[in-house]
C-alpha cells in the first residue's frame, strides 16, 4: 500500500475541511503510517468471493403515512445557532467575492 | 439489604420506593450528596442536574402519593451517557464544538426514562464523541478510576462506569460502539450490557458508527441491567434501523438465574495469549463456576476475528467521517473564523472551526476515514473491511450452531494507568480486542466483574456474547455467575473499592 506523505495528509486534511497546523500535520503522518499498516491486513483475509456486508441487519426501506405533525419552533431550532438573522440561520459568504 | 441509599442496588430502590420506605426525593438528595462528595476525584459528570432531578423525583412522590400506577423503576435515579440528546439539558459528546449545545429534543431512550419516571441526575463523561477506550479524549478532561485514581475507567463509557462504581448513580445509561459499555464495566467492578443492534433505539443518540453503535445500560448487578434494558428496549418508529419485535425477556432471565444445561462456548481466539495472567485466570475460575452450575463448556474457533480489529478501524472511522461531516459551523456548536482572512467563507470557517473544535482523535478517525472511502482505496480498505464483517458474522454463526453462548475475558488486561497509552493509538486500540466482533456483527454483549488480577488488585470483566435478539441468555448468564462469584467472595466486589471520600476531600 502506498506509504502516506505530508503532503497526502494535508490533502485528505482538506477534503476534510479541517485546518491542521504544521506540527498537528508532522505528527498525523506518522500516526496514520501505523495505523494503516495495521489495518492493511484486512486484504490478508480470505476474502475473495464474498459477500460485502455493510450492516449487521437486513436494511429495509422504512416509510410513513404522510401526514402533518407538530415540529419544532422556530426559535427552537435556531436557538442553537452561531447567527442568526431575520429567523434564519445566518451564515458566511458561500460564493466567491469576484 | 443495605441502609445507605447510595450502596443500594436499583432493585433494592425501586422495593423500597414501592413499599413506600424512603421517597424518590430522599434517594435523589442522597445520590447528589455522594456526587458533590466524590466527583472531585472520579470526575464521572460533564453536567449535573441536580435541581432537575429532584424536581422529577418530587413529581415521582406525589404521584405515588396520589396513588397512581407507576413503573417498577419510578423513582430511581439515572445518569445517562452525554451523547444522548436530552433537552434543556447541556449535550457535548466530550467535545468542545458542541460545548454549550442544548438539545431542543429528548433521544427516545430519554424519553422513556423520563416516561417510567426515572430523574435523570445529569450526563456523564465520555472520550470525545466516544472515540476511545479510556476517556481520556474528553475535551473536558478524563474520569478516573474509583480502584485506582490514576487509572482510567475505561472508554467511551468511562464516565458512566465510574458513576456507577462510585456510588454517584446506581444506573447509568452507556453506547457501545466498540465495547464502550462492555470494557469500562469490566475495568471498574461493574456490570454493562450491549443488546442486539437494533434493540434500543438510535434516534438522538450522536452517531459516531451508524451500524456499530447500540445504547445499553449500566449497572451494579445484572438484575439492575436486565431492569434498565426492559426500560429502554423495544421498536421506535423514529429509527428506521430499530427491530420491530418483543423485546428479549430479559429480567425474568436475570431472575431465573439458571445455566442447567447451557452449552458455553469459549471463543479459542478471544482468550489466553496477549491476555494479562491474572485476567484470564479469573476467567478460568469464572468458566468453572458455570460449570458447577450445570453448564457444558465447548471450545470453539472463530478464525476471522484476527482481522476484527483491522476491519473494525476501517469502517468505524468511514461511518464517522461522514457522521462528522454536520458539525460545519453553520446551524449549532461552535463557529469560529479564520485568523487573518477578511469575509472568510463558508468553507474557511468549517475548516477554521472543526479544526479549533475536535481532539486529536476525532481528527485522526475522520482523516483516516476519508482515506479509506477515497477514490482509488475505496475497495482496497473499506471494501475489504466490509468483506471481513461479513466473515465474522458468518464465524459467530456457525459458533452458535454449536453453543448457547459465548464467552471469553471482556478486556485483556485490568484498567492502564492514565497517559500510559496516550500516545500510541494502535496499543489504545488493542483493549478493545475482545469487544469488537459482537459490535461488527451486530449481535449482544455483557460484562460481568470476574474477581481482582493478582498481579494489582484490580477488576477484571467476564463478557457473554449471544446470537442476535436472544439478550435474555446474557441475562441468565451473568446472573448466575454474579450469584456464585458473590457468594464465593462473600459479597458484592465494589464492597472492596475505595470509599473515595478522604481523597476526595
Amino acid at each position: 500500500m502506498a506509504d502516506l506523505t505530508r503532503a497526502d495528509v494535508a490533502h485528505l486534511a482538506g477534503l476534510a475541511r479541517i485546518d491542521l497546523s504544521d506540527a498537528e500535520l508532522d505528527r498525523m503522518v506518522g500516526e496514520l503510517g501505523v495505523i494503516l499498516e495495521a489495518v492493511a491486513t484486512v486484504q490478508q483475509a480470505p476474502i475473495a468471493d464474498v459477500e460485502p456486508m455493510s450492516h449487521p441487519m437486513p436494511i429495509v426501506n422504512v416509510t410513513r403515512p404522510d401526514v402533518v405533525r407538530p415540529s419544532l419552533a422556530p426559535q427552537d431550532a435556531l436557538a442553537a445557532a452561531p447567527e442568526t438573522e431575520q429567523q434564519r440561520f445566518s451564515v458566511p459568504r458561500i460564493l466567491d467575492e469576484e | 439489604m443495605t441502609t445507605d441509599l447510595t450502596r443500594a442496588t436499583a432493585a433494592e430502590l425501586a422495593d423500597l420506593l414501592g413499599a413506600g420506605t424512603v421517597s424518590s426525593r430522599e434517594v435523589t438528595q442522597a445520590l447528589l450528596d455522594r456526587t458533590a462528595a466524590v466527583d472531585g476525584a472520579v470526575h464521572s459528570y460533564l453536567h449535573v442536574d441536580g435541581e432537575g432531578a429532584l424536581g422529577q423525583a418530587t413529581e415521582v412522590d406525589r404521584r405515588r402519593a396520589a396513588g397512581e400506577s407507576l413503573h417498577h423503576l419510578a423513582g430511581v435515579p439515572v445518569a445517562v451517557k452525554d451523547v444522548l440528546a436530552t433537552r434543556g439539558l447541556p449535550t457535548t459528546c466530550g467535545s468542545r464544538i458542541l460545548e454549550g449545545w442544548v438539545p431542543p429534543y429528548d433521544a427516545t431512550l430519554v424519553t422513556r426514562l423520563r416516561e417510567a419516571g426515572m430523574p435523570i441526575l445529569g450526563k456523564t463523561n465520555m472520550d470525545e464523541f466516544a472515540m476511545g477506550s479510556s476517556t481520556e479524549h474528553s475535551a473536558f478532561g478524563p474520569s478516573h478510576n474509583p480502584w485506582d485514581l490514576d487509572r482510567i475507567p475505561g472508554g467511551s463509557g468511562g464516565g458512566s462506569s465510574s458513576v456507577v462504581a462510585s456510588f454517584q448513580a446506581p444506573l447509568a445509561i452507556g453506547t457501545d460502539t466498540g465495547g464502550s459499555i462492555r470494557q469500562p464495566a469490566a475495568v471498574t467492578g461493574t456490570v454493562g450490557a450491549k443488546p442486539t443492534y437494533g434493540g434500543v433505539s438510535r434516534y438522538g443518540l450522536v452517531a459516531l458508527a451508524s451500524s456499530l453503535d447500540q445504547a445499553g445500560p449500566c449497572s451494579r448487578t445484572v438484575l439492575d441491567s436486565a431492569l434498565l434494558h426492559a426500560v429502554i428496549a423495544g421498536h421506535d418508529p423514529m429509527d428506521s434501523t430499530s427491530i420491530d419485535a418483543p423485546v428479549p425477556a430479559v429480567v425474568e432471565a436475570a431472575r431465573r438465574a439458571d445455566v442447567s444445561g447451557m452449552r458455553i462456548g469459549i471463543v479459542k481466539e478471544l482468550t489466553g495469549e496477549g491476555f494479562q495472567p491474572g485476567v484470564q485466570a479469573r476467567f478460568e475460575e469464572a468458566v468453572q463456576h458455570l460449570v458447577d452450575g450445570g453448564a457444558e463448556v465447548v471450545e470453539v474457533s472463530c478464525p476471522s476475528f484476527t482481522y476484527a480489529l483491522a476491519a473494525y478501524y476501517l469502517i468505524l472511522p468511514s461511518e464517522a467521517s461522514s457522521n462528522l461531516a454536520k458539525f460545519d459551523a453553520m446551524r449549532y456548536g461552535l463557529r469560529v473564523s479564520p485568523e487573518g482572512v477578511d469575509a472568510p467563507s463558508a468553507e474557511q470557517v468549517m475548516a477554521a472551526t472543526r479544526d479549533a473544535g475536535f481532539g486529536d482523535e476525532v481528527k485522526r478517525r475522520i482523516i483516516l476515514g476519508t482515506y479509506a472511502l477515497s477514490s482509488g482505496y475505496y475497495d482496497a480498505y473499506y471494501g475489504s473491511a466490509q468483506k471481513v464483517r461479513r466473515l465474522i458474522a458468518n464465524d459467530f454463526a456457525a459458533a452458535f450452531e454449536r453453543a448457547d453462548v459465548l464467552v471469553s475475558p471482556t478486556a485483556p488486561t485490568t484498567a492502564f494507568r492514565l497517559g500510559d497509552k496516550l500516545d500510541d493509538p494502535m496499543a489504545m486500540y488493542l483493549n478493545d480486542i475482545a469487544t469488537i466482533p459482537a459490535n461488527l456483527a451486530g449481535i449482544p454483549g455483557l460484562s460481568v466483574p470476574s474477581g481482582l488480577a493478582d498481579e494489582d488488585g484490580l477488576p477484571a470483566g467476564f463478557q457473554v456474547l449471544a446470537p442476535a435478539m436472544a439478550d435474555d441468555r446474557l441475562y441468565a448468564v451473568g446472573a448466575a455467575l454474579e450469584a456464585r462469584l458473590t457468594a464465593a467472595w462473600g459479597g458484592p466486589l465494589l464492597d472492596r473499592a475505595p470509599d473515595l471520600t478522604e481523597v476526595a476531600r
